[in-house]
């Protein structure tokens, strides 16, 4: 004796948002089921397992049908297969996946279902964006483990070690990786700002947009991040360097309509940086920038006698991050490169991050004064963003 | 050549990739109506194409727009090789046709694959210009409106009702066409499907045509079914109300619908009027069903009244119905009227209604349930060479089984007329001129085909009936007030209850039923009762004899007074049967159907009784056959009427009174069904007023046992009594003293007796439904007794369940477990899904079982769950029943003329009529007084009744007083004349950020919080879905589960290019499920059907105060409609 076919179909598509996050982390139905009866939902309704068996694999199949329309949101709005309320609760929209979504399990523990009837609403939302949001969130850690890397079948291969790793299901790791690569593919040869881009295409939030935006940014240029000493930095450190970097450093930054703009750095740029290899090599510059950084932060810094003592290893090393740049491989070693020749450094020294705010403004504009130096425009484009990323980065 | 249809091909999104390569698609679209074709121009390499195709014209006879679907298929375009198919969309454009439905189609439609499902969207604009034909001899029915909706629809007013509307059409299943094995499921689906579109087309205009010629313009509650019979045939066949509907002039009128407002208002029948209005002054009803197992012409039998027959043999036919009771009704109690309208009635073939709710004053008497079934053999085709054949040539080729010539064509219009025939002397038995809430059905297995019938008996008021003889009567009427009938099911009726029960009152004579309770009252003579029966008096009323359970097959009417609320009852069971072929298998299952039919009547009453009600309403029994086994299943809303007598309890007897365990044992039961019927009372709210516990015996009376004889202990009823108690006059009291002294010993109590494992089976069963959650309610009837302020939540929705039987030894008890545990659970599901719509109720709860395969149920149901607000329950209805009350008075003033001409006259027929009555009787009753104990509970009630009637009285008249304030608020109201365009600019404005529009679904003929302002069309498809990757597209669930999507998807897309923004009275008629797990292979066809309506939210119409949708909303909105 067994139930053969068993199905509930809704013309209002009831999607619980609990179910929906299990089956997002990839959990089975039976896992779910039993995640399900220990948070008390079945004395909360009187119901017995094999209900809760039935409504989870409902929804299991539900969210499946949907999966399809999910990967091209923009299809989602006006499909006609699901009647997806138009009033929906701006709850899924979140950044944080998996981390947010269990923070909003606890908050809305009356298990309440997505439906037209709750009458709070919020009709500026199209109806769908909150499934997107949802779908296309990610984990911190899952996100770690793959920034920078190539999205290639490679890598999707080595998924089942990111997920031994990081304990994300298998099947999570997977979609989020595939969303990654949609998302990649959707918006690599686009013309337009990067984050409009993905934000139109997939229906995403301002915010989780703009961490697509880091994680294809990543991607296509294949900064390294898995390095152990790099490890210490989160996706949010690197998001926002992706964004500085996008903002100053490539081609967008100087003309909005090439195609791959906001994706490629800006090569013309990376040439230009190995001219301000002179600021290391010409000795009497050297010094001369020196002494204006001394002066104008004698008394102001808290380490200044160890700046003093390795001003010229720590110029040397801006500077030569900059003339490496050109090579696509260097440019994959930037931050590794920030950590090692300029933050260990000041870390090793106990720099306070008020010291390293303060220095590196001091030694960006101090190069002003130095009048045999031609290069202040692509000084001080260069030194913009490797400040902020620097000062991002300061952190245990 | 009357009609030119006009095509615009716009644009296509989402299409599938079809070339790998790049990823795009070359699409194309033909369009194709009759046998004319045009194309678009392909627009390469696109999944989103903009065709933008000039407007295609098809210029066709109005027959053809009628019988055709427009079938637009959209291609992918192959330079070297086919062009592949991505789907098809069939439009139906009935719609078009007439003048009140919508203007044009136009919109996305989903492009539908029956192999792939869904694939992208097409976006088509339709168009018809109709010409005026005036040749009478046409062919086709253009205009003819066609409403599933089983009530008068909410925009519209009754002028006349024609009657009953059938017609069937046969051709051959392509599926079984020998060319189906040479050609591809996705052909032959499309086949299928396109042929089903043809006959449902052919057979609305065959069915318009009928309407034309009996003088009416719409047909209400139609309702079309198909027979897959597989190798024998399809039959597609209809049957429906003809009606002749006035729109209403005023869109704000269109008003709310009648379960919003259970108005209380008075909707009293004018008796007054009638020249002889002793119509209620006769016998008895109960639940009484007639069935009839005719098997063969040759072989037919029928068994009347299973309810009350000890012996279940059976009898023949012609030992009952017209003969008998024909004879019968010539009594002199018959009144001129009764026989009047009765001769109206059967000069139609017959006096059938597939409506289930009624105008007021309608309804006058209800008899109770008659139902019939026959089992027929379905004949092979031998001769296949006409296959093909289609439009008017029926073939002739379903065989009745036992005439094997073929000289000797037995069609299935012949079974149909059969099967009606026993329905109507069915009814003609319960002393009832007419059958309300009639349908029909059939269960097919392989080449054993069940028919099935049933309606509700009951006794019409002839006012709306056109006929002959009536015709100057009606017509005299008509001329005097023809605002009586401009009321639509709502409302708007006169109150002449007032005034001629002030009339009659005042001479102390007996008052003509309330509305409230007539219903209830017995429509025949208890002279000559049918069938044993236990009669009481009215207990609302207190003047005329009401049964002491009522079975109808229709939604409780919304002026009857109800104790409490409602609840869904189901009864469930299923039967073994022995595989067998042709006639065997058919004998078998016939002998089978008695027996069934009993058992499930017994739960039925049990249940009920569990619940201390008294009432069902929307009874339905299904009956499906398999091969190895029968399944049935009665559903209905159990109700407590005030009206009826408070039923006894359960008690249970054992048979053996020795051992002391069993005694326990007994006891212990006993005590349990005892705490679940006090558990049952409270839940459902059923308090019975005051009044009745005054003389709690009235209504008991042993004879009702015999409703369960076999489990039956207790004294026969002695002749005597039982002859005293006939021979009662209805105006003496001291009568009812001798009925009274019958009353003691066992009294009511229904008494089961446990004398083997079934009984005790029995008792288990009963008492394992498990309990509703809190919060929950349900019921099968358009709407909850009791539930009166819905809010706007609604969910539509389907489940189906399949249950495979892997247990080859099953007995007939753990089958009926299995299929009653099948149930429970698929409804504790539902109440999990719908969990946060609490507190809410399930209405219209439809439950359809059938047996696809050997060991396999298959359960669907389809119903809507709806909102309602818990704290304001009762007093905000009360209130608003009060100010309906006002309204109706304010209104009825303003038409001063009517009421008073009226009024004069009645009291003379008032005087008139209950005397006769009595006085035939009185002779007899005098027989009869024996003691008088209880003289004084008597007097006491009916005093205390006739208080309460004074004091409504009086709240009447002040309520006329403040008349002028309430014409202020109507004509306040007025000021939504443009509501219509008002609405559409709204509906198309609200959705700016999505092209889709909301298009909400229900089973109910209304939508609560809102008021439907125009019906667009009919909705009426047909979709086939096969699989030959069934593992591949989730199994058998995600197959059927992303089909009833697509279904839900395609229906809302129709609606909305229709222009609405709801279907209403939405209905899944088949769901046949077929698959093949070895082969990867499934199979399923669906078939639903509604009404496409726009509808207005009332905030949005008109900021009303008060609850938007409640009573006082309504009726000030007739209001305006009578002043303007």
């Amino acid at each position: 004796m067994a139930m053969e076919l068993d199905v509930f179909v809704g013309n209002t598509t009831i999607m619980d948002e609990d179910v929906y996050l299990l089956w997002l982390d990839g959990y089975t139905v039976s896992d779910a089921v039993s995640m399900r009866m220990k948070s008390g939902i079945l004395e909360q309704c009187g119901a017995s397992q094999d209900v809760l068996e039935s409504d989870t694999m409902d929804h299991y199949r539900t969210f499946q049908m949907t999966e399809r329309l999910l990967h091209n949101p923009s299809k989602l709005v006006n499909q006609l297969l699901f009647q997806i309320p138009p009033h929906r609760q701006n709850m899924l929209i979140e950044r944080w996946g998996g981390g947010a979504a269990i923070v909003k399990i606890t908050v809305q523990k009356c298990y309440k279902i997505l439906n037209p009837f709750s009458p709070s609403l919020a009709p500026s939302l199209p109806p769908s964006l909150a499934l997107t949001g949802r779908y296309y969130a990610f984990d911190e850690a899952f996100v770690r483990e793959v920034l920078g890397k190539k999205l290639s079948k490679g890598t999707k291969k080595d998924l089942d070690d990111v997920s031994a790793k990081t304990g994300i299901t298998l099947k999570s790791c997977r979609r989020q990786f595939d969303n990654f690569k949609r998302v990649f593919k959707v918006v690599e040869e686009m013309k337009g700002p990067l984050v409009e881009n993905i934000h139109q295409n997939f229906l995403l939030s301002d915010r989780l947009a703009r961490d697509y935006a880091a994680i294809v940014f990543f991607a296509n240029s294949r900064f390294e991040t898995g390095k152990k000493k790099l490890q210490y930095l989160t996706f949010e450190d690197f998001a926002f360097c992706a964004e500085q970097l996008i903002q100053n450093w490539t081609l967008g930054a100087v003309d909005s309509m090439v195609e791959d703009m906001d994706v490629d750095l800006d090569k013309e740029f990376l040439q230009d940086l190995k001219d301000l290899k002179v600021l290391i090599t010409d000795k009497d510059m050297m010094d001369q920038h020196k002494s204006l950084v001394c002066t104008a932060l004698r008394g102001k810094l808290q380490v200044f006698s160890e700046m003093e003592g390795s001003f010229k290893n720590l110029s040397r090393g801006l500077v030569n991050i900059a003339g490496k740049l050109m090579n696509n491989k260097d440019v994959r070693d930037l931050f590794i490169d920030l950590v090692e020749k300029f933050i260990e450094p000041c870390k090793s020294d106990k720099w306070s991050l008020n010291d390293v705010r303060l220095f590196l403004t001091q030694h960006t504009n101090s190069v002003r004064a130095l009048d045999a130096f031609k290069h202040q425009a692509v000084w001080e484009r260069y030194m913009r963003v490797i400040q902020s990323c620097i000062l991002k980065m300061y952190h245990d | 050549m009357p009609g030119k249809l006009k095509v615009r091909i716009v644009a296509g999104r989402h299409l599938p990739v079809m070339d790998r390569a790049s990823d795009l698609t070359d699409a194309f679209v033909e369009v194709k109506f009759g046998n004319t074709t045009f194309k678009t121009d392909v627009f390469p390499k696109s999944l989103n194409p903009q065709w933008n195709s000039e407007w295609f014209k098809f210029e066709v006879d109005d027959e053809d727009l009628q019988d055709e679907p427009l079938q637009i298929t959209v291609l992918d375009h192959d330079t070297y090789s086919a062009n592949d198919a991505i789907g098809k969309v069939y439009i139906d454009i009935d719609p078009l046709l007439s003048s009140e439905a919508a203007t044009v189609i136009s919109g996305w439609f989903p492009i539908y694959d029956t192999i792939h499902g869904i694939r992208g969207e097409i976006n088509v604009v339709v168009k018809v210009d109709l010409f005026n034909d005036l040749n009478r001899f046409r062919q086709s029915s253009c205009g003819v409106k066609f409403f599933c909706t089983t009530s008068i629809p909410k925009c519209y007013k009754v002028v006349t009702v024609h009657g009953f509307v059938e017609e069937l059409v046969v051709n051959e299943d392509p599926e079984y066409q020998w060319i189906d094995r040479i050609r591809t499921p996705r052909a032959s689906n499309e086949a299928r499907q396109r042929l089903i579109s043809l006959m449902s087309g052919e057979l609305q205009r065959k069915i318009g045509l009928k309407v034309l010629e009996m003088g009416g313009n719409a047909v209400v509650g139609y309702l079309q079914c198909f027979d897959l019979e597989g190798e024998s045939g399809l039959v597609v066949r209809a049957i429906g109300t003809a009606c002749t509907l006035d729109k209403l002039s005023n869109p704000s009128a269109a008003l709310l619908p009648a379960c919003n407002s259970p108005s209380k208002e008075i909707k009293e029948t004018p008796f007054s009027e009638d020249p002889n209005p002793n119509t209620h002054s006769s016998g008895p009803s109960t639940p009484l069903k007639n069935q009839t197992y005719s098997f063969s012409p040759s072989k037919s039998y029928s068994r009347q009244s299973s309810s009350s027959d000890t012996d279940l043999s059976l009898t023949p036919k012609t030992g009952m119905g017209s003969g008998g009771s024909a004879g019968k009704e010539g009594g002199p109690p018959k009144t001129l009227l009764r026989q009047q309208t009765q001769t109206a009635l059967e000069q139609r073939e017959f006096p059938f209604f597939t409506l289930t709710c009624f105008p007021p004053g309608f309804l006058v008497h209800v008899g109770g349930v008659v139902s019939a079934r026959s089992v027929k053999l379905l004949d092979r085709i031998h001769n296949p060479a006409f296959v093909g054949i289609m439009g008017n040539t029926r073939s002739y080729k379903l065989l009745d089984w036992n005439s094997f010539s073929a000289d000797e064509p037995e069609t299935r219009d012949a079974w149909w007329e059969e099967i009606r025939q026993e329905i109507k002397s069915h009814a003609k038995a319960l002393g009832c001129h007419a059958v309300i809430g009639y349908s029909e059905s059939t269960s097919i297995c392989e080449e054993v085909c069940i028919l099935s019938a049933s309606g509700t008996a009951a006794v019409l008021n002839p006012k709306f009936l056109q006929d002959g003889s009536l015709d100057n009567y009606s017509e005299h009427r008509l001329s005097r007030q023809p605002t009586y009938f401009s009321t639509g099911s709502e409302k708007g009726e006169f109150d002449f209850f007032p005034l001629s029960k002030d009339s009659s009152s005042v001479l102390g004579l007996e008052e003509p039923s309330p509305p409230s309770c007539g219903f209830c009252h017995i429509p025949y003579d208890e002279l000559n009762m049918p069938f044993p029966a236990h009669l009481t008096y009215c207990y609302n009323c207190r003047k005329q004899k009401v049964p002491d359970v009522l079975f109808t097959t229709i939604d409780l009417p919304v002026e009857a007074a109800v104790t409490g609320k409602g609840c869904l009852i189901q009864a469930r069971l299923c039967r073994l049967k022995k595989k067998a072929q042709g006639e065997a298998n058919a004998t078998a299952i016939s002998n089978l159907l008695p027996f069934m039919e009993y058992e499930l009547h017994t739960q039925l009453m049990n249940k009920l009784k569990l619940r201390g009600m008294n009432a069902l309403f929307g009874l339905r029994i299904q009956i499906s056959v398999g091969e190895n086994m029968l399944v049935g299943l009665a559903s209905a809303t159990g109700v407590y009427l005030t009206a009826l007598p408070t039923p006894g309890g359960i008690q249970i007897a054992g048979k053996t009174p020795s051992d002391m365990t069993y005694e326990q044992h007994i006891s212990n039961m006993q005590k349990k069904i005892n705490d679940t019927i006090a558990k049952n009372k409270e839940l459902y709210e059923i308090t019975p007023p005051k009044l009745f516990t005054l003389d709690p015996e009235v209504s008991t009376f042993k004879g009702q046992n015999t409703e369960i004889s076999e489990e039956v202990i207790g004294s026969p009823i002695p002749e005597p009594r039982q002859r005293s108690r006939i021979f009662r006059s209805h105006s003496e009291s001291s009568d009812e003293i001798s009925e009274l002294d019958l009353s003691h010993g066992k009294k009511d109590a229904f008494v089961l007796e446990i004398d083997d494992a079934d009984a005790v089976e029995d008792i288990h069963s009963l008492l394992i439904d498990a309990p509703l959650p809190a919060g929950f309610y349900s019921c099968n009837t358009e709407i909850m007794p009791g539930i009166y302020n819905w809010t706007t939540g609604l969910q539509m929705f389907t489940s189906v369940r399949v249950f495979r039987l892997n247990n080859v030894n099953l007995t007939n008890q753990g089958l009926n477990k299995i299929f009653n545990d099948l149930c429970e659970n698929l409804l504790k599901s539902l109440y999990f899904k719908l969990r946060s719509m609490i507190p809410c109720c399930l209405c219209h709860v439809n439950f359809t079982v059938a047996v696809p395969e050997d060991e396999l149920i298959q359960v669907a149901v389809t119903a809507v769950a709806m909102t309602f607000d818990k704290d304001q329950a009762q007093e905000s209805w009360k209130a608003s029943v009060d100010k309906a009350l006002m309204k109706v008075i304010a209104e009825n003033e303003e038409q001063l003329q009517f009421p008073l001409e009226l009024c004069s006259d009645s009291p003379g027929a008032q005087l008139f009529s209950p005397r006769k009555g009595t006085g035939l009787l009185e002779s007899a009753s005098a027989q009869a007084i024996p003691g008088a104990q209880r003289a004084t509970s008597v007097e006491y009630s009916s005093f205390a009744n006739r208080c309460n009637s004074w004091i409504e009285l009086v709240k009447v008249k002040a309520l006329t007083i403040r008349r002028g304030s309430i014409k202020t608020t109507s004509s306040l109201e007025k000021a939504s004349p443009q509501a219509e365009g008002h609405a559409r600019v709204r509906s198309t404005t609200a959705y700016t950020g999505s092209t889709i529009t909301v298009v909400k679904m229900t089973p109910l003929s209304f939508i609560p919080g809102a008021k439907i302002i125009k019906y667009v069309g009919i909705i009426n498809m047909f979709f086939i879905r096969e699989t030959t990757s069934l593992r591949e597209e989730g199994g058998v669930s995600g197959f059927l589960h992303a089909f009833i999507a697509e279904v839900f998807a395609m229906v809302r897309a129709h609606v909305a290019a229709l222009g609405g923004n709801a279907v209403v009275s939405y209905i899944m008629k088949e769901c046949v499920f077929m698959e093949n797990p070895n082969k990867n292979q499934a199979q399923c066809l669906i078939n639903v059907s509604g009404d496409a309506v726009i509808f207005v939210r009332e905030s949005e119409l008109e900021a009303i105060p008060v609850q938007p949708q409640t009573t006082s909303s309504q009726a000030s909105n007739s209001g305006a409609d009578v002043t303007t």
